[in-house]
């Protein structure tokens, strides 16, 4: 179900994993309930190491996306953190609003895609510099 | 903490007045994939030669299992603990690929023959032709069929995969990555390849002139090492080029670069403060890391 990450980019292997999964989530192709793969076996599917398998599963569960049953192994939350379908088709029109708004500010498509590329991972930084000051 | 499998303290090896290995500190953990990155020359045969009691610090010390690999009997409790795989990949030429096989898991009770089985299917060779007439591929493929179904605490592999076609070389790491996940095996290993430590090691330390350049978890590397891209109108303020605090810098007519380890908002700051049209922050690879620590160094 989930394709090696790429190790020769920046961002490192477990948060393209953790993206990986969270967008499998988000559009259905896991569900809630769902039982992912145990640590070794992630690890050896994707040729990775297992700590960071394991840290993986450890932040999911910290962001709620996934349950770690002591013994029984992970399985995908029900619905708490998770995006549903029917939050996307909200999204989507508070984004197609603010992309006219930005084509008529005359900004290229290059750089809007660029900016909210930036603003992602600004967030996502000042999350994870917040959650491992906690 | 338990622990750790090894641990240098200061490590040097001096070869008549040159410096091999110049004041090394190392610690890796039980059940870490630890990459250890230099150029050729760089020292990182000798520290292994130290770990493995064939060559004896000139001072300083190296531990593993907390045994003191170059005391006589320590030693060989230690060495009968690891796996290694050296870059000479010498065996006995004589005898025939089967019967090294055969000899070898012969010494250890331990022996994993499904895991044996597995890599001779996979690595394809020839187990009447003798040792000596293998190629280099080969040989590379017989060591490490050798030393990994021995079920070691912890495997030294000095370059593992060179040699190795990419396609066997995804198999070895995926034994590896099965090793350490058992939690049981160590594994130390040193490689030119890049992507190959970024996709399987946990732990990396990069050896530069004998000295560790950069050590640390990947993750944390990729964390905290970020590449700041600034644009200026006209040339680059001169005041700039000292601004990374000994990092790296490199400018261009009218763009600054620079490779940063934790300053990444200080010198955005300082950018924009000389009125920058545009600060970009970019995540760095290994391969970015590895360049430019050996660059600084040399400067």
């Amino acid at each position: 179900m989930l394709i090696k990450p790429n190790p020769s980019s920046g961002t490192p292997i477990y948060v393209q994993l953790m993206e990986q999964i969270k967008h499998a989530i988000e559009t259905g192709a896991l569900q809630p309930g769902e039982q992912l793969p145990g640590i070794r076996k992630l690890a050896e599917d994707l040729v990775i190491n297992p700590n960071t398998a394991a840290k993986v599963y450890r932040e999911l569960e910290h962001e709620g996306v996934i349950e770690l049953r002591q013994g029984a192994g992970a399985f995908v939350a029900e619905r708490k953190g998770a995006v549903a379908r029917a939050d996307i088709l909200r999204a989507r029109p508070l984004v197609r609003s603010l992309l006219a708004r930005l084509l008529q500010l005359g900004l290229g498509e290059d750089e809007i895609r660029r900016l909210f590329e930036a603003e992602l991972t600004s967030t996502r930084e000042e999350s994870r510099t917040n959650s491992t000051r906690r | 903490m338990a622990e750790p499998v090894i641990e240098t303290r200061d490590l040097k090896k001096t070869y008549k007045d040159v410096a091999a290995v110049n004041g090394i500190d190392l610690s890796v953990e039980r059940g870490s994939i630890h990459g250890f990155l230099g150029r050729n020359g760089s020292g990182k045969t000798t520290t292994i030669k130290m770990l493995l009691g064939l060559t004896h610090p000139t001072s300083g010390e190296a531990r593993v299992f907390g045994l003191t690999p170059n005391d006589r009997d320590e030693g060989v409790e230690a060495r009968r603990r690891i796996g290694f795989v050296g870059e000479e990949k010498g065996t006995y030429d004589f005898i025939s690929v089967g019967r090294m096989i055969r000899f070898t898991s012969s010494f250890f009770p331990r022996w994993d023959r499904e895991m044996e089985e597995r890599l001779l299917a996979k690595f394809d060779l020839p187990l009447k032709q003798s040792v000596r007439t293998l190629s280099k591929g080969m040989r590379a493929k017989l060591a490490l069929l050798l030393a990994l179904p021995r079920r070691a605490d912890l495997l030294i592999l000095d370059e593992p995969t060179e040699g190795l076609d990419p396609e066997i070389t995804e198999d070895v790491l995926q034994i590896l990555v099965g090793l350490a996940a058992s939690g049981e095996t160590t594994i130390f290993f040193s490689s030119h390849r890049l992507n190959e430590v970024e996709q399987i090691a946990d732990q990396v330390a990069i050896i530069d002139r004998g000295r560790i350049a950069v050590l640390g978890a990947l993750d944390d590397l990729k964390d905290s090492y970020r590449r700041v891209t600034a644009v200026f109108d006209w040339e680059v303020p001169s005041q700039l080029s000292s601004l990374a605090g000994g990092m790296p810098v490199k400018s261009d007519g009218r763009v600054l670069s620079v490779l940063t380890n934790g300053g990444t908002d200080e010198i955005v700051n300082r950018a924009y403060s000389f009125n920058a049209v545009s600060v970009d922050v970019a995540p760095v690879t290994l391969k970015e890391i590895f360049i430019e620590c050996k660059r600084t160094d040399a400067e």
